[in-house]
């Protein structure tokens, strides 16, 4: 299981390490140094690596890279989720994952590390039961605490470690009951130079926020627009949803746990099914024995069933001859950074009538060949209030308690990976 | 108010300084020291000075200080052990307290000190913990007897904790189970023998119903379990199998992979005809594409083993190409296990696609993944043969791009192709010779030059061609040398008359490549009718010999000769017949320098220098045949 943790920032410091068995040095290190040295990239160092005695499995998040060293034979994927869950678990209680923060907050970290494994068994990785032993720091809880000499460990066991819900806490009270429910979906999609779909998917999630009284249970049926019922290719649920009442009767029906949480994740990618809401028309050409190109941009709106797409950013990796570029935006600005070749194009909102094109001359590296690559464009756009995929949940239904909650439901759909080939 | 004033140091001296702290009067100031050391601890600084000071600690009310020494302990107790007896007695205490959390605790945290002394405490209160009425200490306990297996093995059979281990797969809380299985698993593997989890129908019943209910972590443990069980008939496999398949939509991408595990495996046991199996087949694929849109490294693990299951049952999947399609931001190590399943999943009915998009990848800016771009075009042309000439075509475009690396990648391809379906797309070979000047690689030279070798027939300037190459001989790889000698040895066979000058050109210091070049000539110089024939015995025992098998090998003994394998060890054992046969052995010994000057020395002794006749030389010599064969089959 996991041997050992060691968190490391981009310029190689080891800033701080834990272990769950025997110590290992530090050294051990040496060899995720020399992969990280090879990739060049951060982003490329392989998330395995071996080492004569050991393991190194690491994932790069928030500019920190998680390493873990594993002695014995463990699924991979085991470990790399674990690793993630430690860092949503700082990003959670500090607000965010940070070199700071984690240093700001180092005992608490230790301590989390220390609550989460045991013996490299993962012992308590909930939000809700950690938050029950070790209390999120606050300003006015460290001001109290100095005064009163209390602690921020909770000293009795969290009760739903062991109960059949054991993601709820027990005896939550809250003064306002709320419910809101967050539809996301981005669309990832692959378009090919002539506009066409080579390839188009959506990962659609629904974030929950719940800050209710006592045990409430919901039921929540989902629904689409075409009365499609194989909508979701596939679905992965948080533990508390019944699997057996989705299965019969597509109903989502669960207890939530208290505060912030992902009920669903869910794919669609039948072609059909997956609009795509913006075009792209460009012309990017650098012209033989020249030290230009020519570089011509335009983006419009396509299926947005009357929404109004905005937030439109685009970035293009130009190529590496690429020395500078003169060119004008009719909306939004632009920026090139010579040292990567990436140009940013800060578009904003997109108005039909009057579609934003960047456009003008693309310096080369005199003497240099033709680029032969085309760069490919990377869009970003969001469109609130709609679910591409046509998901809606029509109704939210409480039961178990009482009181009449506040309920909300929110839709917004944005770009995941979505570029445009030239 | 962060914790990095812990960090901060003072004049006096470190440790100086929180030694004091440690021994204040006001519990405030000490938990602030203890929290200073552990913040020491956690960036690797050595403060075990301060071992009796933290311990003295230990003995208090408030938990957050007694967590915070026990995290201290953990760390340092090993290089103070006669300090460290010091605590038992409060471990042994907090094992009886009346709060769970603070008993769990103290059996968690003795486990981790591995100290022998400390350890001999350890049993007695691990034997309350496993029985203890609270399921929480139970688990927390489970692991604790793997921990204790770690330091002292024996202890633990001796103490029988093994056998009270088992018996907590049958408790009735599924966190204990899990727990129980995790520990019984970490414990088998040091002993592989063992019989730990030898599971029987009753105790997999047992773990089925804990895998509804406990951590997600739990399920990992058991699933991984299960799959090591054998089941008794198809029946038992199908039952687990429908009651496995739920985990398949869970949120957590390990559980999903290690249901994957347990599915793959016991769908061996199935009959295809069954209406199960069809269902159970189509259900496993959407979840292991939904892993592909989870973070990179998750994706990479996922690709991995995706990869082992297309190799498998290409059916799973072979409708879900286009979720392997690379996204020019995945990172490298992405990129290349999806080129790779891209071309797994390669078949007559997606092709196009799959070339289309390769076509597309060939011009990203990764020189690497480019190169192995133009490869995978090559390998789809081999796999799929109703491709193999849009995929030449394909090439074609690419090669009129005139980007360098991807020219002499795709000439190195398009060997291949030749090779594996001869006579078939020689009409691209006049692209290729324009291209001749750009290639700067040995790889792509050598490949250019079995082309043309291969195929002299057809090239009308073949022998200029070759004699191009022939004039920076000196400069080449041994690469591009032994495949220039080899193209040359063909070229003389097609057009005797013509080319009797370029053979008798090159000398070289590689005593490999002399070697070969000396038994080529020999064989050239006696009898080119011969050498015709036994050019394709190359790397044999013929070829040693400069005769046809027919000519010294009787009867039914004869047929095996071409399928030898060309290693030393068959060498070895013919050494006694080679001896015989006269020269050969000494042929491959020759000091010369000069190919040319060969061609005056005859069959026999050596003429001139000491003969290295060493073994080694001789067996280097049979390998290099061997990559001789290679070079024409």
């Amino acid at each position: 299981m996991i041997h050992s943790l060691f968190l490391i920032n981009c310029s190689g410091d080891i800033f701080l390490e834990k272990h769950w068995k025997s110590v290992v040095s530090q050294s051990v290190c040496d060899y995720f140094f020399e992969a990280q040295e090879k990739a060049v990239d951060v982003e490329n160092v392989p998330p395995v690596i071996s080492t004569p005695h050991h393991y190194l499995i690491s994932i790069y998040r928030d500019k920190i890279f998680f390493v873990s060293v594993i002695q014995t034979e463990v699924p991979p994927l085991f470990v790399i989720e674990f690793l993630h869950r430690v860092a949503d678990t700082f990003q959670d209680y500090f607000g965010e994952c940070s070199e700071t923060a984690i240093k700001d907050n180092v005992v608490i970290v230790y301590e989390l590390l220390e609550e989460m494994l045991d013996n490299g068994f993962p012992l308590a990785t909930e939000s809700n039961i950690l938050k029950e032993l070790i209390k999120p720091p606050t300003i006015l809880r460290s001001v109290v605490n100095s005064i009163t000499g209390s602690s921020n460990v909770g000293d009795t066991l969290p009760t739903g470690q062991l109960s059949n819900i054991p993601w709820r806490r027990a005896g939550v009270k809250y003064t306002n009951n709320e419910a809101y429910f967050d539809v996301i979906e981005e669309i990832d999609a692959i378009i090919d130079k002539s506009g066409s779909t080579v390839f188009a998917e959506i990962q659609g999630v629904i974030d929950s926020c719940i800050k209710l009284s006592g045990i409430p249970a919901f039921h929540l049926p989902l629904c689409h627009y075409l009365q499609n019922p194989r909508l979701l290719d596939d679905v992965s649920f948080h533990p508390c949803i019944r699997f057996k009442r989705w299965e019969s009767e597509r109903v989502l029906s669960f207890i939530p746990p208290d505060g912030n949480f992902r009920l669903i994740s869910y794919r669609v990618s039948s072609q059909n099914l997956v609009a795509i809401p913006v075009y792209v028309k460009h012309m990017i050409s650098f012209k033989e024995n020249s030290s230009s190109g020519r570089f011509d941009v335009t983006v419009g709106p396509k299926q947005n069933m009357g929404k109004t797409v905005e937030g439109v950013v685009m970035t293009v990796h130009m190529p590496k001859a690429v020395l500078n570029m003169n060119l004008t935006a009719t909306q939004g600005s632009y920026t090139f950074d010579p040292v990567t070749k990436v140009l940013t194009w800060d578009i904003g909102k997109i108005t039909p009538q009057k579609l934003p094109n960047l456009k003008g001359i693309v310096n080369l590296q005199s003497g240099a060949p033709k680029p032969e690559e085309n760069p490919s464009l990377n869009i970003q756009f969001k469109i609130q209030q709609l679910a591409i995929s046509g998901l809606k949940v029509n109704r939210l239904d409480m039961y178990g308690e009482k009181y009449k909650p506040f309920k909300g439901v929110k839709y917004i759909t944005k770009a995941g990976k979505f570029q445009v080939r030239t | 108010m962060t914790d990095s004033k812990y960090f901060t140091t003072t004049k006096k001296g470190e440790i100086f300084e929180l030694k004091a702290e440690l021994n204040s009067d006001k519990k405030e100031k000490k938990k602030e020291a203890v929290k200073k050391v552990i913040a020491s601890m956690t960036v690797g600084k050595d403060v075990s000075a301060l071992f009796p000071d933290v311990v003295n600690c230990m003995q208090t009310d408030n938990l957050e200080l007694k967590k915070l020494v026990y995290l201290y302990l953990m760390n340092y107790a090993k290089s103070q052990p006669d300090m460290a007896i010091m605590a038992v007695n409060t471990f042994v205490k907090d094992c009886e307290d009346p709060n769970p959390l603070i008993r769990a605790l103290a059996v968690r945290t003795m486990g981790c000190i591995r100290v022998d002394k400390i350890t001999e405490y350890l049993c007695e209160p691990l034997r309350k913990c496993l029985k203890d009425e609270d399921p929480y200490v139970r688990k927390t306990a489970a692991v604790c007897v793997a921990k204790l297996h770690d330091i002292n093995a024996q202890l633990v059979e001796d103490q029988g904790f093994l056998d009270t281990l088992k018996d907590l797969i049958s408790d009735s809380n599924p966190m204990v189970v899990a727990n129980a299985v995790a520990a019984l698993s970490e414990i088998a593997e040091s002993h592989p023998s063992s019989n730990l989890l030898d599971l029987n129908p009753q105790s997999i019943n047992k773990l089925l119903t804990a895998l509804n209910e406990c951590t997600e972590w739990g399920q990992i443990f058991i699933l991984d379990c299960l799959a090591n069980y054998m089941p008794k008939d198809d029946r038992e496999a199908q039952s687990i199998c429908e009651r496995v398949t739920p985990r398949l939509s869970h949120a957590n991408s390990a559980v999903v992979l290690s249901a994957v595990k347990v599915l793959m495996k016991f769908m061996e046991m199935l009959s295809k005809d069954l209406d199960y199996y069809g269902t159970l087949l189509k259900k496993l694929a959407p979840p292991l594409v939904t892993l592909l849109s989870a973070e990179p490294e998750l994706q990479y693990v996922a690709l991995r083993n995706i990869n082992l299951i297309v190799q498998k049952r290409p059916e799973i999947l072979k409708h879900e190409m286009k979720v392997f399609f690379v996204k020019y931001n995945d990172p490298i190590y992405v990129k290349l296990e999806k080129l790779d399943i891209m071309i797994r999943l390669a078949s007559q009915a997606n092709i196009a696609q799959v070339l289309a998009e390769l076509k597309e990848y060939a011009t990203e800016v990764d020189v690497d993944f480019v190169r192995k771009a133009v490869r995978a075009i090559g390998r789809c042309a081999i796999k799929v043969e109703q491709s193999a000439e849009r995929c030449v075509s394909t090439l074609l475009d690419l090669i009129q791009t005139k980007v360098n690396y991807v020219v002499q990648e795709a000439i190195v391809v398009i060997k291949d192709i030749f090779r594996k379906y001869p006579n078939k797309y020689e009409s691209v070979i006049a692209t290729l010779c324009e291209n001749l000047d750009s290639l700067d690689e040995p790889e792509a030279r050598a490949a250019m030059i079995w082309i043309v070798g291969e195929y002299a027939e057809r090239i009308d300037n073949a022998d200029e061609l070759l004699e191009s190459f022939l004039e920076g001989f000196h400069d080449e790889s041994t690469q591009v040398q032994l495949q220039l000698l080899t193209a040359i040895v063909k070229l003389f066979l097609k057009k005797p008359t013509e080319t009797q000058g370029l053979v008798q050109q090159g000398d070289s210091d590689n005593p490999d490549l002399r070697d070969r070049g000396y038994i080529y000539w020999r064989l050239l110089s006696t009898d080119p009718v011969a050498a015709k024939e036994l050019i394709c015995y190359i790397g044999t025992l013929a070829s040693v010999y400069h005769k046809p098998p027919s000519a010294f090998v009787e009867g039914s003994r004869g047929v095996v000769h071409k399928s030898l394998p060309p290693r030393t060890g068959s060498w070895v054992s013919l050494a006694g017949p080679v001896g015989s046969a006269g020269a050969p052995q000494h042929l491959v010994a020759f000091p010369c320098h000069l190919l040319g000057a060969l061609r005056n020395l005859d069959l026999g002794p050596p003429v001139s220098g000491p003969p290295i006749a060493t073994s080694s030389v001789q067996m280097g010599a049979v390998d290099l045949l061997g990559g001789g064969l290679d070079s024409l089959v």
